[in-house]
Order: C-alpha cells, then structure tokens, then sequence
C-alpha cells in the first residue's frame, strides 16, 4: 500500500540534528535563539507552567506515555524536602536510538528543557542520568553544561534570578533496569538499581534520597521548552487529541533507511514509514513482521487485520500498514508505541531466533531483585536457546507461553511485562513457526522407555 | 506479653467474611489473627518489607470513591463498590485500611503461589535430602502446598558455589538461596554491620560478603535462623543432626540482663543448638552469637560433677551434713549470685535469715552492644533485688566482704558461683574461714573450699529470670542434670530444713512460688510459675528507678536512671 506522496517530516525537536551549519557548542545554539525560553520561564510563576504542560497535553516519550503534566501534578510540595528533578536518557530499550541523537546534535536544547522543567517543579537540583555507553554523549553533556553554566544558564543564581538549580551528569554502569524510574534512582543513589516497590514509593513522594522527585525522559523534556515556545494550547494542535506534539521514530531492520524520523503524530501510518519514509524492503523481500515501540512491545504479523473500536466509538479495520504513529494507533492494535523503536522484519527472519535474541537479552538484564521475572526470563531463554541449537520439542511454544503468563503481572515493576509481551505475542502470532521447529519424535509414543 | 494500650481496629472483608484487625496493621500479620496464611519467604515482622519473593500475592480492592465529591460510591444494592486493583498485589506491601477486601483464596491467587513456587524451584538444587534446613523449610512447606509435585524445568540448573564461608560461624550455599535478601536487610537494619549483598545479575545473583569484609558480627547466626531455606547454614550445626529430631524447650538465655526468649534444642539429653524465640517486647526474633555457644559449658572439663567434702570426693548426703556442720551456730556470710534464678535467690535469701548471715553479692558488667547484649552480664540482677537478696546495686568487687574478713567477723561463707579471688577479695584472707561452694565450674575459690556441692547449669533446671526491663520469664529444664546431682533450689532447700526444723520447706518449684507471691510488698505478689511460662510478665520495678543500672538504651530498652540524670 505504497502512497504516492511521501508524507514530510515535521521536526521540533531535530530541528538543526542534521544541519551541516549546526554543531551541539553553545554559540551556535544561542544564534538559533537559545535559552530564550528559561529567560521567560524564569518571569514566570512556576505553576503557570506547569499548567501550559497539562494545557499541551505532552505524553511520557520514555514507553509509558503517561502525561507529563499529570506527572508534575503528583508531586509532594508540601513535604518540605527537596525536590528533584531527573533526565532518563538510559535510552537502553532495544531499536530505540531518539535521545542519543537529541543529546549528541542539541545538548542546550536539553538543558534548556530540563531548566525550565526544574523552575516549574522548583527542584532543588536536576541530574541527568545516561547510560553508560553513552560515553561520547556524555562527554557533550558535560561540556554544554559547563557552556550553560558559565553563562548562567544554570546553577547559581539562573540568568540573575532567584532561581538556583544545579545540573550534573552521573553515568551509569551499563544495565537496562537503570532505566526504569525506581531502579534509576536507586542506581543514582549508588546502590544496585533494583526498582522499588509501589506503593510506597513513588518517586514524587519517595523518590532518590525519599525525597519527591520527577523523573522524565529526554524528549519529553525537550518538548517542555516547544510547549512554552507555543504554549500549551498550539502545542496542543500539533498532531492529535491526546497523541499531541512529534515523535521521534527510530526504525532499524530490513528497511532500505533505516534511522531516525520525526513526525506529528498521527501523521502518517506504519505502512507509509516502512515504504515511503524507509524507502521500502530490501528488494525480493516481503514484510513478515512489526515490533512498534521497541523491543518490549508486542509484535505484529504482517497479514493480520486489526480490528476494533475507537474510544469515541468509531470502528477499525486496519492491515498493518494501516496503523497510524501515534500513541493510541499501536495501542489499538494490541501493542504499543513505547519508545519509538520501530524494528522490522522481513521474510529471510527466523522467528524463533529472533526470541531467542528477545529472550537472551532479558533474561542478561533482569535484576535478580524479584522472583518471576529473576527465574523465567532465564527459563525462556534457555528454552529458546535449546529451540534454535535443534533440540525443539512439541511443547515448547506452550511452555513459553506458560512461563510469560506466570511473570506477566506479578513483578515488582514493568520488567515482567517487558519480557512477558514479546513470548506471549511471539507464540500468539507464530505458533506455527514454533512448531515447526521441534523435530518429529522418530520413536512411536507407545515404544518401552529407555534404560 | 503486654499489650501497650489498645489499638484502634478496623473491619476489612478477607474472603468474603468481614473481620475485625488492627488499624494500619501489615496484611499478612492481620490475615494470620483470623487463622489465614498468606505464604510469603522475604517478609520479616521485624524487617523492612522487600516484596521481592512474591509468593504473597494476592487480591485487593478498596471502596471506591467518587474523584469530584470524594463521596462512597455503591452498589444496587447500597453496599460500597470495590475497586479492585486490576493486577495482583503484595500482601507483604499492604497495609490494611477500612472497608479493604482482601481474597486470599481465589483461583487467581492460587495460580500465582504456583507459579512462583514453580520458578523458585527451577533453579533450586535437589539438597533436601542432605540439606540441614529440610524439615524446617519454608520452601519444603510451601512446595507441599503449592507445588507441582513434578518438574516442568528440561534445561540444565544454575551451578553456583556450594560452601561459601561468610564469616566465623555461618556458611553459605548460594544454590540454595532464593535471593529473598532477609539476611541483607538484618545486617543492614538490626545488626548494623552492613556487610552483605548481592552480585550479578537475574538468576546468576549471588549473596556475598562486600570486598575485604566478613559476616563477623554477634548477631550473625540471626541470619541463619530468618533464612527461609538452607543457604545460610551454621558452621557449628552443620550436618551434625536432623531437626525433626531435636526436642525444643522454651529457654532464656542466661548471657546478659537482656534476657532473650529462647529454643534450647536437644536430644537425648544432648543439647546440639539454641535459637531464638520470637518476643516482640524483650528480644524480637533475635540473639546474640555469643549466647547460642552457652550450652557448650554443660559438659566442659572444668565442670563440677560430684560433691568434695575437704576437695575429697563425697556423697551429697556427706557433704550437706558437713556443710549443716560448718553452719550451725557460725558467724556467716553469705556472697550471691545475680546469676541465680529468682526461686534460688529466694531460698538463698531465706537460709541468711536462718544463719543471721551476711548478705554479699557482685555485678558482673561488661561493654553494651546497645542491642541484646548488655553492660550487665548476669540474668538475674534485677530478680536479687526483687528478693530481697541484695539492697543495693552490686558492684563489680566484693570489698565490703574483704572488710569483714579482715575484721575477723566471718566464721564460714556460702559462695554461690563466684571467684572471690576475681572479686577482688585477697586469698590470704580466706586461710581463716571455712568455705562452702555451689557452683556448676570449678574456679580458684571452689578449688579452697571445705564443701563442694555442684549444681546446675540454667539448661539443666527450670526456673526464672528478671531482664533489665523488669520483665519476669520462665525457662524449663531442656536436658537432664548430671547424674546424682540436685537442682539448686532442692539444695538451699535441704540446707534450710536441716537447720531450722520447723521451716519444712518443699523444693517443689510451684510451692516455692507459694512462699514467694505471698509478701504483700513483693512484685511477685500473686504470681504462680505458671502464669509466665509462656511469655514474660513485666513487674512493677519503680521502687528501683533511682538506682544506677549500667544497661544503656538498646533493642526494647530505655534506661530509667539516665532520664533522672539528665
């Protein structure tokens, strides 16, 4: 389902990423009318912009796609502890690589972000946490930093106000739990990041040192400056009712692009991404499978229907070129946006092979911490090890189902459900392909036991 | 136990029934007042909650309640409508609240016990058969409950080390660990010795000692007993008995005024270890290391195992009449032992009343952990003073009694347990006097005495103890006494019958406790040794407050005499 006419991309946040006159220094952001925004954050009551973000309808860019002005909301003001503000850029699902970008092109335009989120929240001090092979980002991080600070963009006394805020960049140790909220501050505070228990801990009453907290991804905090550039209610026009602003798209497998793409959401399917935007399959190939939102999410066959209704009661009837980008679109269709890691899959794709790719990598990034997840990730990978090395068996398919349906919903944070989905959407989609896989019992079932 | 003021209750729905618990009360505790067990192996009463085995799952809703008014919202019927939370939460994390309803037998519920019982066995080393948790295994009672009675697991189990030595007295099996991180959260929160943690990552996660560090503590062996399976195994237990063997008797343990309830284990008379008993008001669920290795002296060769009359071996028959002898019509003096049960220092008591004796008696004091090992070494300090034995606060030397021995004032002295020469009195001195010893070890003065009469180690009689909180607690006999040997009271019992005919005491322990609870001035008043088998009573101490206690603040202890002070 090729369209004639491609549709454009519309960058707010990757607005000078590939400019060849752009680089990620202070002057060349300042040129393009840097920091403007704190300056007039800065005159402004801290709730008032808070309420632009709520106003803007800006969703979670980390996975969960919770707004976060609502987020902003929950927090404990009245505890009289400090309150804190933190940056996830752990960016560590697999097939999502939006945030490097932001962080290696645009550094200012997240500080900038992070500022003016961390007046809004009145956060005593904000850090940015980006995982550890992130080393070059890092490094530019650092740097900018100290660009903002010598020009009082950040730190004591924010360009003459009353506003401190100081900002730092801890690194991590290379783990993918670190980039779940709770485990991310626990990491942050030094310790193994194993995420806590909810309740009591929620991080904007309990957060790092139990103190409230706000932890936001790095395009979500981007965002924070386009909101009160537009204001939260033209912010709000931009793509659709409850799905508003871009998103950075970040498509890897057997496309002929691959990369990064930002778009208004909703503003064109998954069918015009793979074909028009990724110049289509590699050629002689046909598409044989979607993962939408990175490697969490549920995976979707190529020629299955998408059927259902929308909230407002309208049917659907999608192929899966038909799934528009946006937040809701992938939901309907059983799976989710996530962080916007597209990852296709062609025909020449293995299907077992590539869960047992899924399965390795999150039985190697469990944190141990709770039972479920701890024992059946490392389960399921041995059984899909075993699978693809030819010792597949007829039971298989409903072992691992199995096994996923006993993690799902029972771990102390959204790990199980990560490493849940793939197996239970895999098996649910692909059954055949698992089954194939085990090999025909030579021996009669009726033949004596061996000795 | 005592009950500290009542707590507010509230009404929460358990499957299906409303029942009355605490308010605010943890809901695997509150379940199990109504007769429920929520299955649980990282929840600890007395322990941060971790919520990471998740064994506890279970099914919760709370009345629901309108955002905009906040009013309840209800059913058809007008009962509130429950919320009920989509997945299946802790019971371990939840805290109950009015109106909640909780299910804990749903099919849901089940399915989810089942299938962490199934994870936590998949890497779970088949050991029970030589593993020295079996018969006491959380995970043993909950696989008989919950488990599949066969295994679905094909793929080969994790290898991780086998004997790892924590520290001194604990060794590890880390296959068997279910990462349920209790020990951690022990060390960190009770202990403070923040030494363990875990290593790696998922399923290959290790329990380890951080670098350079060892599990070393006094209270290292808690671990041992709040390990749900056999990871962390004692040293000294180790392989040497089955548990289902043992005979468990309530004990407390003699190390200090702290007074921990204990589980002294034996059998055949043998005693092979001694655990804690949970007492939420003296010990919690803990003990030192130190009081666990107590039973070790029973058969220790300094032991006292028959009577001496003049360091000879005798008959007791021989030796009470030597000691009734060396007593009658004699200046005496008396030195106690705040090591003696309350019955004993009764007794003790009584036979000065009857020789007109001296009173003497020494404290034994050493650092406080500030914990469960306190300044005061001695079980029983409090009870002497209860008795009558002493009047006043024991110091750590007898030099009132070097006095009257220098002035020539003594004739004989009755030593309960104590060195003299320890205490600081001169040897030389004691040239002059005749000594009677009861004693269960031999030391420098018993090796002086005319009559030597052994007596029982605290293991081997039953008896009671006042802990620095004024807390009264019974222990009973958990081995037998040596051959031919009589517990104490049975001795000061004799001792006071020979000497004053009428008194016809019995040694019997309840008809001592007749005697005891009938001074009306007495704490004791009232009280029968039954009344405190099973928990301790706490006494009315006051009339004591101003004296100066050495305990300092520690685990259910606030010292009374600081507060005066400050």
């Amino acid at each position: 389902m090729i369209t004639k006419n491609s549709p454009k991309e519309h960058r707010i946040i990757l607005k000078y990423a590939d400019d060849p006159n752009y680089s990620n220094r202070l002057g060349c952001y300042l040129r393009e009318g840097g920091y403007e925004m704190l300056r007039k954050a800065l005159k402004m009551k801290p709730e008032e912009i808070g309420e632009e973000v709520l106003k803007s309808g800006v969703r979670g860019r980390g996975g969960a796609g919770f707004p976060a002005g609502m987020k902003w909301k929950f927090l404990d003001r009245k505890s009289g502890k400090p309150i804190y503000l933190i940056c996830n850029a752990d960016e560590s699902e697999p097939g999502t690589f939006k945030d490097r970008q932001i962080m290696h092109k645009d550094p200012h335009q997240l500080i900038e972000g992070m500022m003016i989120a961390a007046y809004a929240i009145q956060a005593k001090q904000a850090f940015i946490y980006i995982r550890a092979e992130f080393f070059e980002g890092a490094r530019i991080l650092e740097r900018a930093i100290a660009e903002a600070k010598e020009k009082g963009f950040c730190g004591e006394k924010i360009l003459g106000s009353d506003y401190s805020c100081d900002l730092v960049v801890h690194r991590g140790a290379g783990a993918y739990i670190c980039g779940e909220e709770t485990g991310l501050i626990e990491s942050l505070e030094g310790k193994r990041p194993n995420p806590r228990i909810k309740p009591p801990f929620f991080p904007a009453v309990l957060g790092l040192y139990q103190c409230p907290t706000i932890v936001n991804n790095v395009e979500t905090l981007c965002n924070v400056k386009h909101v009160l550039e537009m204001g939260g209610d033209e912010f709000a026009k931009i793509g659709k009712p409850n799905n508003t602003g871009t998103r950075i798209w970040c498509v890897s497998g057997q496309v002929k692009k691959p990369g990064y793409y930002e778009f208004e959401c909703g503003a064109l399917t998954l069918g015009e991404m793979i074909f028009d935007v990724c110049g289509g399959l590699l050629p002689g190939r046909s598409l044989k499978a979607v993962i939408p939102g990175g490697s969490s999410a549920k995976i979707l066959r190529a020629d299955e229907r998408f059927v259902g209704k929308h909230k407002d009661g309208t049917d659907f009837d999608w192929g899966i070129e038909d799934i528009p980008l946006d937040f809701d679109g992938p939901m309907a269709a059983g799976s989710m946006s996530g962080s916007g890691g597209i990852i296709v899959m062609d025909d020449t794709v293995d299907i077992v092979e590539a869960m047992a790719n899924v399965n390795a990598f999150y039985a190697h990034e469990s944190c141990g911490q709770c039972t479920p997840c701890r024992e059946g990730c490392l389960w399921m990978k041995k059984i899909t090890k075993r699978m693809c090395d030819g010792d597949a068996r007829e039971e298989d398919p409903d072992m691992l189902l199995s096994i996923a349906n006993q993690i799902e919903g029972r771990t102390i944070c959204a790990f199980g459900e990560a490493a849940a989905w793939p197996t239970q959407s895999f098996i649910a989609k692909f059954r055949d392909e698992f089954v194939k896989k085990a090999k025909p019992s030579k021996r009669s079932k009726n033949s004596l036991q061996l000795i | 136990m005592i009950s500290k003021g009542k707590t507010d209750q509230v009404t929460i729905n358990l499957d299906g029934n409303d029942v009355e618990v605490p308010a605010g009360m943890n809901l695997v505790d509150a379940v199990a007042l109504h007769g429920k067990e929520i299955p649980h192996y990282c929840y600890h009463p007395q322990l941060s909650v971790a919520g990471n085995c998740r064994m506890c799952l279970i099914e919760m809703g709370t009345p629901m309640r309108d955002r905009g008014t906040g009013e309840a919202i209800v059913e058809e019927d007008g009962s509130p409508k429950i919320g009920w939370v989509p997945k299946p939460v802790i019971g371990c994390g939840t805290n109950v609240s009015p109106g909640m309803h909780v299910k804990t037998e749903s099919d849901l519920v089940t399915d989810c016990r089942e299938g962490i019982m199934e994870f936590l066995l998949v890497n779970h080393p088949l050991d029970c058969p030589i593993c020295d948790q079996a018969g006491e295994c959380r995970l043993q009672e909950f696989a008989t409950d919950y488990g599949r009675g066969y295994s679905r697991y094909k793929e080969r189990k994790n290898v991780k080390p086998k004997r790892t030595r924590l520290g001194p007295r604990v060794t590890l099996d880390d296959e068997r660990c279910i990462l349920c991180s209790r020990c951690i959260r022990f060390s960190q929160e009770v202990a403070k010795d923040d030494v363990l943690g875990f290593v790696d990552r998922g399923s290959f996660s290790t329990l380890t000692c951080f670098p350079g560090k060892e599990l070393a503590n006094n209270y290292s062996l808690n671990t041992v007993d709040i390990c749900p399976v056999g990871a962390l195994t004692s040293t000294d237990f180790r392989f040497k008995m089955r548990v289902w063997f043992l005979k468990e008797t309530m004990s407390i343990c003699a190390e200090s005024s702290a007074g921990c309830n204990t589980l002294v284990s034996s059998r055949e008379g043998v005693i092979h270890r001694i655990t804690p008993r949970r007492n939420d008001a003296v010990n919690d669920s803990w003990m030192t290391d130190s009081g666990r290795a107590l039973y070790k002296r029973i058969d220790s060769d300094d032991r006292l195992k028959f009577p001496l009359v003049d360091q000879e071996k005798s008959s007791l028959e021989d030796a009470l009449a030597a000691s009734i002898s060396l007593l009658k019509d004699k200046r005496v003096g008396i030195v106690g032992s705040c090591k003696s049960t309350v019955e004993e220092q009764y007794l003790l008591n009584r036979l000065a009343k009857e020789t007109k004796a001296k009173k003497y008696l020494r404290g034994h004091f050493g650092e406080d952990d500030g914990i469960l090992l306190s300044a005061d070494r001695t079980p029983n300090l409090r009870g002497a003073l209860i008795t009558g034995l002493a009047s006043s606060y024991p110091k750590e030397n007898l030099n009132l009694l070097g006095q009257a021995l220098k002035k020539g004032q003594l004739d004989t002295l009755i030593v309960v347990g104590e060195d003299l020469m320890d205490a600081k009195v001169d040897a030389e001195l004691l040239s002059d006097i005749q000594i009677i010893y009861l004693g269960t070890h031999e030391n420098a003065t018993s090796t002086l005495a005319q009559v030597v009469i052994p007596t029982l180690t605290p293991f081997e009689k039953s008896g009671s103890f006042v802990n620095r909180s004024f807390f009264l607690q019974g222990f009973k006999q958990a081995v037998p006494g040596l051959a031919g040997l009589l517990p104490d009271i049975s001795i000061l019992v004799r001792l006071i019958n020979e000497l004053n005919g009428e008194a016809e005491l019995s040694s019997d322990l309840s008809a001592v406790w007749k005697m005891m609870a009938r001074s009306s001035t007495s704490p004791l008043k009232g009280l029968s040794f039954s009344d405190f088998k099973k928990d301790g009573i706490e006494l009315d101490g006051s009339k004591w407050d101003e004296l100066p206690f050495v305990e300092q603040k520690a685990l259910h202890y606030e010292p009374t005499a600081e507060l005066t002070t400050d």
